[in-house]
C-alpha cells in the first residue's frame, strides 16, 4: 500500500502502471488516458506545424514575386500587425489562466478567462480580416500576384484556425457549462489549450517572416 | 441551386463510361437489395457500420482495399489492351477517356488500395501485437477509416456524374490548371484526396500514439515485433508527409477556385513549385506504404522459417533509417528539372544510400531462412517472390537514382516497369502475404492452399510478363501514357505485356475463387487453437478470431517474441501457466460519428466540386454537429463483466489445452 501511494507520488500520471517501474524503455504498461489524449494531440499539432512549413517554404519561394504589383514594404503596417500580435498574446495569455481556473476547479475564473481568450481572439481576428478588407479593395487581393496569393493563404489559415479555435472555445464553455469539469472534459481543454498555444508560435514565426522581414528584409 | 450540376454530367454518349457507370450501379443495388432483405442491416449498422473495434475497422479497411484493387486492375487491363489495338490505329479508348484511365488507375491504386491495405492490416494486428485491448482513439480510428471510404467513393462517383482528371495520378500544373482542365475532372481528384488524405492523417496519429503510449507491460521498444516497428516509422512518416500534400493540393485548390497563382503560367506563379512540395510528400509515400510491407515479410518469414528474425537490432535501424533517409530524396523524380549538376548529384547520391538499409532487410531476411525449417505455405510464397522481385525493381531504382541515366528514362516505359516492380512486389505481394497470414486470425478459418498458391503463381509470372517486356520497350525510347503508338519494334512487346496482363487478371479471379472456396469450406479450414502457423508474437496467444478485449489479462511481457516464449515454457512442462485472476473490462461503447461524419463529408466533397454552395455551409454545420453530439455523450465505455471474461478465456485455454495433450500423447 506504501508503495502504490509512494509511486503515484513520483508518477502522477500512472506511467508506470502494470509493474510499478517505470524505467523509460517503455514497459511500463499502458499510459493513462490522460497521457494519451495529451500526447495524441502534441502529434497533431506536429503535422499542423508541417503543413505550416509548407505554407511558410511557399511564401518564401514567391515573396519575390509580385508581378508587378505591390511587395510587402509597400503593403504592411507593421503597427497593425503588433497590434494583432499583442491581442494574440494576450489571449495566449487569458487561455493559461483558463487551464488554472480548470485546475482549481473554480468555474467563475473559468468562464471569465474564456471570455477573455474570445474576445482578444476575435479582437486579432477583426484586425486581419480589416487588412485583408483594405487589400482587396486597393486592388492588392490574393489574385494580384504570386506573392500575394502566398500571402493571403498563409495568413488566411492561420486566421482560419483562430476561428476554429473560437469555435471549439465556445464548444468549450458549453461543455463545462453542462457537463463541468468531468475528467474527459478536463482532458479536452488540456488539447484546446495546446491547441490555442500553438497558435501563438505560428503567429510569432508569421510576424517575423512576414511583417518584419517583409518591412526590413 | 445545383451549381455546374445538370443531365450533360452523366456520359450518355459514351458507352464504355456508362455501361461501367451500370454494372457498378446494379452491383451497389444489389448488394444493398440482398442486405435489406436478408435482414442484415441492423447487423452492419450494430456490428461493422458503427463499430471502434480496431479488428473490425481493420477489416473494412482491407476489404476498401480490395474492392479497389478490383477497379484499379479493371483499369489496367483497360490500358494494356488500349495499346494492343492502338498500334497505327486510333484503339478503342478515345483519348480523354485513355488519360482518364490511366489518371484514375494511378490515383486509386496508392490511395485507395495501397493506403487502406496497409492501414487496415496495421490496425487488425498493431494492438495484437503489442499485447493491448485497443487503439489509442477507437472512435477517430472509425473516423479516419470512414473518411478514407469517403475518398474512394467520391472517385467512384466521377465514373457515373461528371469525369475524372486527365492528368495523370499526380496532377501537375499548368496541365491541372483550370485554363487546360476546366471540367470537374481534377477537382474530383482534389476533393477526394483531401477528405481522405485528412482520414490518413488521423490514421497515422492514432497509430503512432498506440504504439508509443499503449503497450502491455515490459513491452520494451526493442521487444516490439518488427511489424510493429516498421508500423511505427511509416505512420511516422504520414504525419510528417501528409500535411504537405494536404497543403499542396490546398493551394491548387486555391488557383482552380479562387484565380490565385501559385501554380499559374501568369502573375508570378511557380509551377515547378508543385514538383517540391507534392514529390516531399511523394517519395515518403513510398515508403509508407511499403515499410509496413516490409514488416508483413519480417513476420512471414520468422514465423514460416521456425526461427526468431535474424538480426533484429540492425533491421530497426534500417527501418528508421530509411524512416529518416526518405525525406532527402525527393528530387528524383524530377532530376530533368534542370537544378543544376551540384542538386541533382547530391539526390542521386541519397537515392543511392536509401538502398542501403534496404539491401540489409534483405539479407536479413535471408538468414532469417538459412538454417530454418521453411514451411512454403502461401505468405512464404508472396515472400519469396518477393524477395527476388524486389530486388530486381530496387536495382533498376539505383540506377535510375544515377541522373544521366535517368535522363535518358526519365518518363519512359523503363520508369513505368521500375516503380510497379518495387510496389507490386513489395505493396501489392506484402498485403496478400499479410491478408493469407492474418486471415485466420480475423475469422477463425485459413484461407485454402492451393488455390492461394496457384494464385501466387499467376501473379507472379503475369508480373514478369507483363513489366520485363515494358523494362525493353522503355530502353527502346517508348515513353509512358501513349494513347496509340506507330513504333513497329515495340509492337511484340506491347502484345507481351498484354499476354502477361491476362496472367495477373487470371491471378485475381483464381484469389476471388480463393475466398469463395475458402468461406463454402469453412469448417475443414476451421483455426481450432488461435495458432495456425505456429507464432511467434502476442496476436497468436488470442483465440480466432479475438473476443472484443483481446485478451482477459494484459500479458506481462518478459522477452522478445513472448508468445513464442509462453509456448516453449507450455510444451516443456507440458502444461499451461496458471489461470488467471479474471477482472471486469471496460471497452469503448459503439458509435456512429464516423459514419454520419463522412456522410456529411460526402455531401460537402460533391457539392464543392460542383459548385453547390448551400450544401457544402449545410455539410460542414452537419459534421460540426455530429462532433458536438459526440462530445456531449455521458457514457463512452461499457463493462464486460469478470465471468464473460473468464467463459471467453477458458474457452480459449481449453483450445490449447487440448493441443497439448495431442502433444504428449505424440511424446
Amino acid at each position: 500500500m506504501t508503495e502504490t501511494v509512494a509511486l503515484a507520488h513520483n508518477d502522477p500520471y500512472a506511467l508506470g502502471h502494470g509493474h510499478g517501474l517505470a524505467v523509460g524503455h517503455g514497459g511500463g504498461g499502458p499510459a493513462s488516458k490522460r497521457i494519451i489524449v495529451g500526447y495524441g494531440f502534441w502529434i497533431f499539432l506536429l503535422s499542423d506545424i508541417v503543413m505550416f512549413s509548407a505554407l511558410f517554404a511557399t511564401y518564401a519561394v514567391l515573396v519575390e514575386r509580385t508581378a508587378g504589383g505591390p511587395s510587402g514594404r509597400e503593403l504592411f503596417d507593421l503597427r497593425g500587425a503588433a497590434a494583432e500580435t499583442a491581442f494574440l498574446l494576450l489571449s495566449s495569455f487569458a487561455c493559461g489562466l483558463a487551464s488554472i481556473a480548470a485546475a482549481a476547479r473554480s468555474a467563475r475564473w473559468y468562464y471569465i478567462a474564456m471570455a477573455a481568450t474570445c474576445v482578444l481572439g476575435l479582437g486579432f481576428l477583426a484586425l486581419e480580416i480589416s487588412e485583408f478588407a483594405r487589400f482587396v479593395s486597393d486592388g492588392d487581393g490574393p489574385t494580384r500576384s504570386a506573392f500575394l496569393s502566398a500571402f493571403f493563404t498563409l495568413v488566411g489559415c492561420h486566421g482560419l484556425h483562430v476561428s476554429a479555435g473560437i469555435l471549439w472555445l465556445l464548444t468549450m464553455v458549453a461543455q463545462v457549462f453542462a457537463k463541468g469539469f468531468r475528467a474527459d472534459i478536463m482532458r479536452r481543454l488540456l488539447c484546446f489549450a495546446l491547441f490555442w498555444h500553438a497558435l501563438d508560435i505560428i503567429w510569432v514565426g508569421l510576424f517575423t517572416v512576414v511583417y518584419l522581414m517583409g518591412v526590413y528584409v | 441551386m445545383l451549381g455546374k450540376l445538370s443531365w450533360q454530367a452523366i456520359p450518355f454518349d459514351q458507352p464504355i463510361p456508362l455501361f461501367a457507370a451500370l454494372i457498378v450501379i446494379a452491383t451497389v443495388i444489389a448488394v444493398l437489395v440482398v442486405v435489406l432483405v436478408k435482414g442484415w442491416l441492423p447487423y452492419l449498422w450494430r456490428e461493422w457500420i458503427t463499430s471502434v473495434d480496431h479488428k473490425r475497422i481493420g477489416v473494412m479497411y482491407t476489404l476498401l482495399a480490395m474492392v479497389m484493387l478490383l477497379r484499379g486492375a479493371i483499369d489496367a487491363v483497360m490500358m494494356r489492351s488500349q495499346q494492343t489495338f492502338a498500334f497505327r490505329a486510333p484503339g478503342y479508348l478515345p483519348p480523354e477517356h485513355y488519360d482518364q484511365v490511366f489518371s484514375a488507375h494511378g490515383a486509386i491504386m496508392i490511395f485507395f488500395v495501397g493506403m487502406p491495405f496497409v492501414i487496415g492490416l496495421a490496425n487488425f494486428v498493431v494492438p495484437l501485437q503489442l499485447g493491448v485491448r485497443d487503439v489509442a482513439f477507437p472512435t477517430l480510428n472509425s473516423v479516419g477509416f470512414w473518411l478514407t471510404a469517403t475518398g474512394a467513393l467520391l472517385v467512384n462517383l466521377s465514373l457515373i456524374v461528371g469525369e475524372f482528371a486527365r492528368t495523370g495520378w499526380l496532377p501537375f500544373p499548368p496541365l491541372s490548371e483550370t485554363t487546360y482542365s476546366p471540367g470537374v475532372g481534377v477537382d474530383y481528384y482534389l476533393w477526394s484526396l483531401e477528405i481522405s488524405g485528412v482520414g490518413t492523417l488521423v490514421a497515422g496519429i492514432n497509430l503512432v500514439t498506440t504504439i508509443l503510449k499503449v503497450r502491455a507491460p515490459g513491452m520494451t521498444y526493442m521487444r516490439m515485433p518488427m511489424f510493429c516497428w516498421t508500423v511505427l516509422a511509416s505512420n511516422l512518416l504520414i504525419i510528417a508527409a501528409f500535411p504537405i500534400l494536404t497543403a499542396t493540393l490546398a493551394m491548387l485548390l486555391l488557383d482552380r477556385y479562387l484565380g490565385f497563382h501559385f501554380f499559374t503560367n501568369e502573375a508570378g506563379g511557380n509551377m515547378m513549385m508543385f514538383m517540391n512540395l507534392i514529390w516531399a510528400w511523394g517519395h515518403p509515400e513510398v515508403y509508407i506504404l511499403v515499410l509496413p510491407a516490409f514488416g508483413i515479410f519480417s513476420e512471414v518469414v520468422s514465423t514460416f522459417s521456425g526461427k526468431p528474425l535474424f538480426g533484429y537490432r540492425s533491421m530497426v535501424m534500417a527501418t528508421m533509417a530509411i524512416c529518416l533517409i526518405s525525406f532527402m530524396v525527393w528530387l528524383h523524380h524530377f532530376f530533368t528539372m534542370g537544378a543544376g549538376g551540384d542538386v541533382n548529384a547530391i539526390f542521386g547520391i541519397m537515392s543511392s544510400v536509401i538502398a542501403v538499409p534496404t539491401g540489409v532487410k534483405i539479407y536479413s531476411w535471408l538468414f532469417t531462412m538459412y538454417g530454418g525449417r521453411i514451411r512454403y505455405a502461401t505468405p512464404m510464397i508472396w515472400s519469396v517472390a518477393f524477395m527476388i522481385t524486389f530486388a530486381i525493381g530496387g536495382l533498376t531504382g539505383v540506377l535510375l537514382a544515377v541522373p544521366p541515366a535517368d535522363f535518358v528514362l526519365h518518363n519512359s516505359l523503363f520508369l513505368v516497369a521500375h516503380f510497379h516492380n518495387v510496389i507490386i512486389a513489395a505493396v501489392i505481394f506484402g498485403a496478400f502475404a499479410g491478408y493469407t497470414y492474418w486471415f485466420p486470425k480475423a475469422f477463425g478459418f485459413r484461407l485454402h492452399e492451393g488455390w492461394g498458391r496457384l494464385a501466387a503463381i499467376f501473379w507472379v509470372a503475369g508480373f514478369y510478363v507483363t513489366f520485363v517486356p515494358l523494362y525493353i520497350v522503355g530502353l527502346e525510347g517508348m515513353t509512358r501514357r501513349l494513347q496509340h503508338y506507330d513504333v513497329a519494334a515495340w509492337r511484340p512487346w506491347i502484345l507481351i505485356a498484354a499476354a502477361g496482363g491476362v496472367l495477373t487478371a487470371i491471378g485475381i479471379g483464381l484469389q476471388i475463387v480463393q475466398l469463395a472456396v475458402s468461406i463454402r469450406r469453412r469448417d475443414e479450414l476451421r483455426d481450432e487453437t488461435g495458432d495456425p502457423w505456429d507464432g511467434r508474437s502476442l496476436e497468436w496467444a488470442t483465440p480466432s478470431p479475438p473476443p472484443a478485449f483481446n485478451f482477459a489479462v494484459l500479458p506481462n511481457v518478459s522477452g522478445e517474441e513472448p508468445y513464442w516464449g509462453v509456448k516453449q515454457r507450455a510444451r516443456d512442462r507440458l502444461k499451461l501457466s496458471e489461470e488467471p485472476e479474471y477482472e471486469a473490462v471496460e471497452m469503448p461503447r459503439n458509435s456512429p460519428t464516423g459514419f454520419v461524419c463522412a456522410f456529411f463529408a460526402t455531401l460537402m466533397g460533391f457539392s464543392l466540386i460542383w459548385h453547390i454552395w448551400w450544401l457544402v455551409i449545410a455539410g460542414a454545420v452537419g459534421a460540426y454537429a455530429t462532433f458536438v453530439a459526440f462530445a456531449w455523450r455521458d457514457r463512452d465505455e461499457y463493462v464486460i463483466p469478470a465471468e464473460t471474461v473468464a467463459r471467453i478465456d477458458r474457452a480459449n485455454r481449453q483450445a490449447r489445452e487440448a493441443a497439448l495433450a495431442r502433444l504428449r500423447r505424440d511424446q
